[in-house]
């Protein structure tokens, strides 16, 4: 079997798992809906205030809301022991490791589509079609940009009982240049962007998605082999 | 292995001599800072730690991949003593520029691109010591410190070139040409003191971990259940 047929398996696998469950996505999206509550009540009802602060809230949102979703990524495969069937495959890790980063992308996009609508009411920003389109366009960069350290980080945490603590503890400091990248960007979305700074941002957020791409790709072997 | 010991308690010593001599001729020789007065002397240790942290974290990450090759002890305990080593002259730097900063910006904080940096390469490198403090198994436990090295590691360039884009208050680095001569020998030989006291620091720390793994390599046959550990894989 080729490697993109691998990979396609796995993605195929994860995505069916959760089509058949469906609890992870529907409980992850609430959590994001609570936490633009949350984010609301701590400004106070001040409309000005929260405007100005909806880039960073919806960027945050999304990032808390995606390493629970990343955590709960791995845990299904501890249930039942279902990691050491899926190791004992003819699959290469490499395959393993790139069909879950893809199918923990593709589940952090849904996030986008969800919560930016909510956070777009709860604090009263107007956006037009092209600014949502380049949004979640731009969510999607981040997207892969969490899911590549997300997945390693999770594959790795999932086997200690600290998961919970571990994994917000590794990837938040990790992930600052996916965090201050998207809050820049989104806000320019929001805002309107006069100097165009749109394109660097996107360009930072792109090299990273790339490099942990490729860095995270080479290491996940070593992270579940022998004596794992 | 007696007479390995004895020099590299040399560099311990030699370092904490050259520390002695750099400070008294930073803080009582060399002439007072024009515009910031005496606090500027706190650059004697500041910069100094801030050189040798990142050496530390830089050798931490060569020693990472060479334990995620070769997988040998050796290799890991090097890798753990260079990241502590490093977070403690990283702690070292922040408190150091925090106490500056409130003299000379008049704030205890500010998010420059260096400060930020600092702090984001310290929470970066404490992560992995707390992943590493988690895992039970010696072998696993070398693997995954590594991994988590290299990927900490590559994420401080990016962190550092997302937060230049904001903007800067850090003073941009002054170099021997435009200081006083009186203030570039207490800065070298504090350079060079801290460098010495590091490789002490990092050899001690290492010979500690390698102890701490053939006392588990002893204890391996026992099968002593972990606690809090690992889950039943």
């Amino acid at each position: 079997m080729s490697l993109l047929r691998q990979v396609w398996t796995v993605v195929r696998k994860d995505l069916l798992l959760e089509w058949r469950g469906r609890s992870r996505i529907i409980s992850v999206l609430m959590f994001g809906v609570v936490t633009l509550l949350l984010f609301s009540f701590a400004v106070g009802p001040d409309s000005t205030m929260l405007r100005a602060a909806a880039g960073g809230f919806l960027v945050l949102a999304l990032l808390l809301s995606s390493t629970l979703g990343l955590s709960e990524s791995f845990r299904i495969e501890q249930e039942q022991r279902a990691i050491e069937g899926l190791l004992l495959l003819p699959v290469d890790p490499v395959a393993l490791y790139y069909g879950k980063c893809l199918s923990n992308t593709l589940f952090l996009m849904l996030l986008a589509p969800v919560l930016t609508p909510v956070a777009l009411v709860l604090y009263s920003v107007e956006l037009s079609a092209v600014g949502l389109v380049t949004l979640l366009g731009l969510w999607t960069l981040a997207a892969a940009g969490l899911s590549a350290p997300g997945t390693l980080y999770a594959a790795m945490t999932s086997r200690l009982q600290s998961q919970d603590v571990l994994l917000p503890l590794l990837l938040f400091p990790l992930v600052v240049p996916v965090l201050m990248g998207s809050v820049k960007a989104v806000t320019l979305i929001l805002m309107g962007d006069p100097m165009s700074q749109l394109g660097s941002w996107t360009v930072l957020l792109a090299s990273f998605a790339i490099i942990y791409w490729s860095l995270c790709g080479l290491l996940f072997p070593h992270a579940i082999e022998e004596g794992s | 292995m007696n007479e390995r010991m004895t020099k590299i308690h040399l560099f311990g010593l030699a370092g904490l001599v050259l520390l002695l001599i750099g400070s008294y001729l930073g803080l009582l020789v060399a002439p007072s800072e024009r515009y910031m007065g005496d606090v500027q002397r706190i650059m004697y240790v500041h910069v100094p730690c801030a050189w040798n942290a990142m050496l530390c974290y830089i050798f931490g990450f060569g020693f990472a991949i060479a334990s995620l090759w070769h997988h040998r002890p050796r290799w890991d305990a090097l890798t753990v003593a260079s990241i502590e080593v490093g977070i403690v002259l990283n702690a070292l730097l922040l408190v150091q520029g925090s106490i500056w900063a409130r003299k000379t910006w008049g704030v205890w904080w500010d998010w420059d691109v260096r400060l930020t940096t600092s702090l984001i390469m310290l929470l970066l490198f404490a992560g992995v010591l707390a992943l590493r403090s988690f895992v039970q198994d010696p072998s696993r436990r070398a693997t995954w410190t590594a991994i988590a090295t290299i990927v900490a590691f590559v994420d401080v360039p990016l962190v550092y070139f997302c937060v230049r884009w904001w903007r800067s208050l850090h003073q941009v680095q002054s170099s021997p040409d435009t200081v006083s001569s009186g203030m570039v020998m207490p800065l070298r030989l504090n350079a060079i003191a801290l460098l010495l006291l590091a490789i002490w620091m990092v050899a001690q720390r290492a010979r500690l971990e390698m102890n701490r793994h053939q006392q588990e390599q002893v204890a391996e046959p026992a099968r002593i259940e972990p606690v809090g550990g690992l889950e039943d894989v």
